[in-house]
């Protein structure tokens, strides 16, 4: 269970603003995904949970656990919290091996420490388990970016730490070594039990690891809550805005039908039902956010078919998953290179949005 | 070889023992002030910096005065030092130490800080989030990642202290067979028109300055391992 409410002020950097790191995290997941663009203040969380950087108000609880309170003038040392921290680019001692890295963590750790065969005992445990054994005899400079990464992890569970922290871990590596790391982490959680803060700016990383997922935009907690919720039903324009996946286009709900549970929208003259939306109410406007993944684009004319919008195509683009259209009224979607063959020559396409991907966003 | 017989070899051990000394003394003082200087916030750490760089920019007699002033026998720290060694400190080879020691602690403490500012801070982060106290962080972590830097430092300290001169003969004087380091008996040497012996010392002063600097260099040169190796 963590339950930290931090505030933290820190002076306008040359040419900017003051920032202000105002959240109040609550999480009793496996691990919680701290989600947000770069300056958000997700580092900043990290380093006050680790106890790097001092909050000026506050309270931090982590398992029972006071870390801070700046009530009660409770600021406890990074070096008593036992919080591994895993950095970018895993910050392994480069002048000591990896055993010698293990053991460096475990003689340090905070009290009460495991005598000889225990510790001992423990690090090899952990070279087995995260199969190091063989290469427990090299320095960091001879390990590949995956081993580092194995390695980086033992060396921050064999403290058997309270809570697991880890910044961006995977930035800069390539999808295989990703992929890797995930399952690394993933058994871990299922074998260990550490609670794990993963702070991250990618939406698949997110999406691969948490349980409960907060968003952190410019200082401020915008969203918190199970992954599926957060991410396919955001709570507002912003945070539509900073995952990135949706179209958010202007919209008025025409209809609504708690009978049948639907409701009609309508946008640029054309109408698409959605699903009954609750605690609104006919006439209001707002924004309708679909996932750009969950379109389908198909040809003009053939058959008409169910809550489709006829559109203008404005431009098209190549990207790595195949081609990404865009329409008149702003809506963007992407369809296989194959499926584009077969669209290509249209000026206006139909777009079909279906019913359960309809959300709708108060203004 | 008959000329070198003649030669009085006490000014080149005198100035080996004092350098030696000097060094130890820097290493020790040096790289705590280096440290607190590089890590800590602390109210008056510019005019403590200040004061550090002052023996560099002052003239060497001024100094001498100025210790001269605070060490002799009247002043209250001399009294203290004579008290507890039974003798003074000024004209003794004790005060050449301390005038090596200003010598060549500055440039030390200067260049040692930048070292140890340089050390990515995510080491020392990572661990103390592992448990490890500041004084264990110190000698696991930080000083074994600058300890090129500071074994090619602490040469070029030995170097500089084996060649002070302003300052020693201000506090230690120029009494033969006590108090004359190398550096003053090539002075002593050159006044009393001894060119002989001035050349003997002169050579024997540049030798030992080469063959601290080559390999002070050499582990300068030697990178330091980055995070992301």
């Amino acid at each position: 269970m963590i339950d930290a409410r931090i505030v933290k002020r820190l002076p306008a950097a040359q040419g900017g603003d003051p920032f202000e790191l105002n959240v109040h995290l609550r999480s009793e997941s496996p691990v919680t995904v701290l989600l947000g663009a770069s300056g958000a203040g997700k580092t900043l969380t990290l380093n006050c949970l680790a106890g790097f950087a001092h909050p000026d108000e506050g309270r931090i609880l982590v398992q029972d656990q006071l870390f801070f309170d700046a009530a009660a003038g409770v600021h406890l040392a990074p070096q008593k919290r036992r919080c591994g921290y895993i950095f970018q680019d895993h910050a392994l001692f480069p002048h000591m091996t990896v055993r010698q890295n293990l053991r460096f963590a475990i003689q340090s750790s905070p009290p009460p420490r495991p005598g000889r065969l225990e510790r001992h005992r423990r690090i090899q445990e952990m070279l087995e388990a995260f199969e190091l054994a063989d290469l427990s005899n090299r320095q960091p400079h001879e390990l590949s970016g995956g081993q580092k990464q194995r390695a980086s992890i033992a060396r921050a569970l064999v403290i058997q730490p309270r809570l697991l922290l880890l910044d961006e871990p995977t930035r800069g590596l390539d999808a295989r070594l990703r992929a890797s790391f995930y399952q690394i982490l993933l058994s871990t959680k299922a074998k260990l039990k550490v609670p794990m803060i993963v702070v991250t700016h990618a939406l698949d990383e997110c999406f691969e690891l948490a349980d409960t997922v907060c968003v952190i935009d410019r200082g401020r907690l915008l969203q918190t809550g199970p992954k599926e919720q957060v991410i396919a039903r955001p709570g507002s324009v912003e945070l539509a805005r900073l995952l990135g996946i949706y179209n958010l286009l202007p919209a008025e709900i025409t209809h609504l039908d708690p009978g049948r549970k639907l409701s009609r929208l309508r946008l640029a003259g054309q109408e698409i039902e959605g699903p009954y939306l609750p605690a609104t109410l006919r006439g209001d406007s707002g924004w309708l956010c679909v996932p750009r993944h969950e379109l389908k684009v198909l040809p003009y004319p053939p058959q008409a078919g169910d809550n489709q919008l006829l559109l203008e195509v404005a431009s098209s683009s190549v990207t790595a998953r195949g081609v990404q259209l865009e329409f008149a009224n702003g809506l963007v979607a992407e369809v296989s290179q194959s499926d584009y063959e077969d669209l290509r020559g249209s000026r206006e396409l139909r777009v079909a949005v279906p019913r359960g991907a309809v959300h709708f966003l108060a203004r | 070889m008959g000329t070198l017989s003649g030669i009085d070899w006490f000014p080149l051990w005198l100035s080996l023992r004092v350098a030696a000394l000097a060094t130890a003394a820097v290493l020790v003082i040096g790289t705590w002030v280096a440290y607190m200087l590089s890590h800590k916030t602390f109210r008056g750490k510019d005019l403590i910096d200040s004061l550090i760089t002052l023996p560099l920019v002052l003239p060497p007699t001024v100094l001498g005065y100025y210790l001269l002033v605070l060490l002799s026998r009247s002043s209250p720290l001399g009294h203290v030092y004579e008290s507890i060694f039974g003798q003074p400190l000024v004209f003794t080879w004790q005060a050449a130490v301390v005038a090596a020691f200003l010598h060549s602690a500055p440039l030390f403490i200067k260049a040692v800080r930048a070292a140890l500012e340089s050390i990515d801070h995510r080491y020392e982060l990572a661990a103390h989030s592992l448990g490890a106290s500041e004084l264990r962080t110190f000698f696991f972590v930080t000083l074994p990642l600058a300890r090129n830097s500071l074994s090619a430092l602490a040469a070029l300290c030995f170097a500089r202290a084996l060649g002070d001169f302003g300052v020693t003969i201000m506090l230690a004087g120029n009494i033969p067979g006590r108090t004359q380091t190398l550096s003053v008996a090539i002075y002593d040497a050159v006044e009393s028109g001894n060119g002989g012996l001035a050349r003997v010392l002169v050579i024997i002063v540049s030798l030992a300055a080469i063959a601290i600097l080559w390999p002070a260099n050499w582990l300068a040169r030697r990178t330091k391992p980055g995070i992301a190796g």
